[in-house]
């Protein structure tokens, strides 16, 4: 078998690798607003404890990965004013909404009727975007564009280094919380 | 939550540390390693969300307007590894919460209830406006907090630090404003 896997044999990848996504979510307990809710009022750090753990574990294989030629990076383009603006609004969206999008969705599966109104929400807003697009990309996407750039690159600090700095930051960040509420 | 354990403590002499964000965060990150290097396709929903967007628009925009729409035209609506990667997202959540008794329908969450009633209407207008903005921002922003909170900071992408930065400093003073100082939740 060649990889990546490229055609009809990709769709029940898709089907596959969701499952496996939305079981440990709903296992992380993020498909209960509260639990989300609660990281967003500092109150309950689960969601950034899973986030900070995938992106150590997933980047530094990634990144092994990639050294071997066996992945290939998808870097999104740095265009910094609809990324911030779009940041804002997805900020104030999650508050009113409880669930990130992948999160809202499996909520739908372990029974949350708002999980299921705010998906129908999404798509209006998908479709508000796409019908708002022209607009869009002549005024605001090509604003502050830096490019698909990665920090290591722009930095010249190598990627292991990231990833045991970010390790190291949030570990000692994470006691330091821990202690302070005698947890 | 631990107080408890923290008095009985007689024969435990591990730290009473939660584990489960830790092990399915690590789950994650190894789902990862597979979608980038078996799919060649990042962890993502809003890309493959607002393609089937499209199908939702035909009956009232026609179906000739959206195959001609500029952004449809490059993230065409279609049975796809994404689409079905957000059935599986689905399915997967309702198999884990049945043996484990969380599956439960839900129509007003109490993070909600305590601060705004437990009016179901309420609740379904203010998801439907939130998740309507969120899309929105996600889809001017090229993702959202699995396409660029995990997929996209893990490969230490610029665009995706800089929109996971702001999204939690922006859901995080307006969470405080929505939900003020309320007693800690559950």
């Amino acid at each position: 078998m060649t990889l990546p896997v490229t055609g009809p044999a990709l769709l029940p990848l898709g089907v596959l690798f969701g499952f496996i996504f939305g079981w440990l979510l709903q296992r992380a307990r993020l498909t209960d607003t509260n639990v989300i809710i609660g990281q967003l009022r500092l109150r309950d750090y689960t969601l950034f404890k899973m986030m900070l753990t995938a992106i150590i574990v997933g980047g530094v294989g990634v990144f092994l990965l990639h050294s071997d030629g066996l992945a290939a990076y998808h870097i999104k383009p740095a265009n910094l004013l609809p990324i911030a603006l779009g940041a804002i609004l997805f900020g104030v969206g999650i508050t009113v909404y409880g669930y990130c999008p992948g999160t809202g969705l499996a909520a739908i599966g372990t029974g949350s009727l708002h999980a299921l109104a705010g998906a129908v929400g999404m798509v209006a807003g998908a479709i508000a975007f796409a019908f708002s697009y022209d607009w869009l990309k002549a005024k605001i996407m090509p604003v502050a564009a830096v490019g698909a750039v990665r920090l290591p690159e722009l930095t010249g600090i190598p990627d292991p280094a990231w990833f045991a700095a970010l390790a190291v930051i949030s570990s000692l960040a994470l006691l330091a919380l821990q202690r302070g509420r005698g947890n | 939550m631990t107080a408890g354990i923290e008095t009985a403590r007689m024969s435990v002499t591990r730290a009473p540390i939660d584990w489960t964000p830790y092990l399915t965060g690590t789950g994650i990150g190894v789902l990862s390693w597979a979608a980038f290097a078996i799919a060649d396709d990042p962890l993502g929903i809003t890309t493959a969300l607002s393609a089937i967007a499209g199908f939702a628009a035909m009956p009232f925009a026609g179906a000739e307007t959206v195959w001609h729409n500029s952004y449809w035209a490059q993230n065409a609506p279609s049975l796809s590894y994404g689409s079905l990667f957000l059935v599986g997202v689905m399915l997967g959540a309702f198999a884990a919460s049945v043996p484990s008794r969380q599956f439960r329908i839900e129509a007003v969450p109490a993070s909600w209830r305590r601060r705004f009633g437990s009016s179901p209407m309420r609740r379904f207008v203010a998801a439907f406006l939130g998740g309507a903005v969120e899309m929105y921002g996600a889809r001017l922003a090229g993702g959202c907090a699995s396409g660029h909170g995990i997929s996209g900071t893990l490969q230490l992408a610029l665009s995706s630090w800089v929109f996971t930065i702001v999204m939690f400093g922006a859901a995080v003073i307006f969470g405080s404003y929505l939900f003020g100082e309320a007693e800690t939740l559950r």
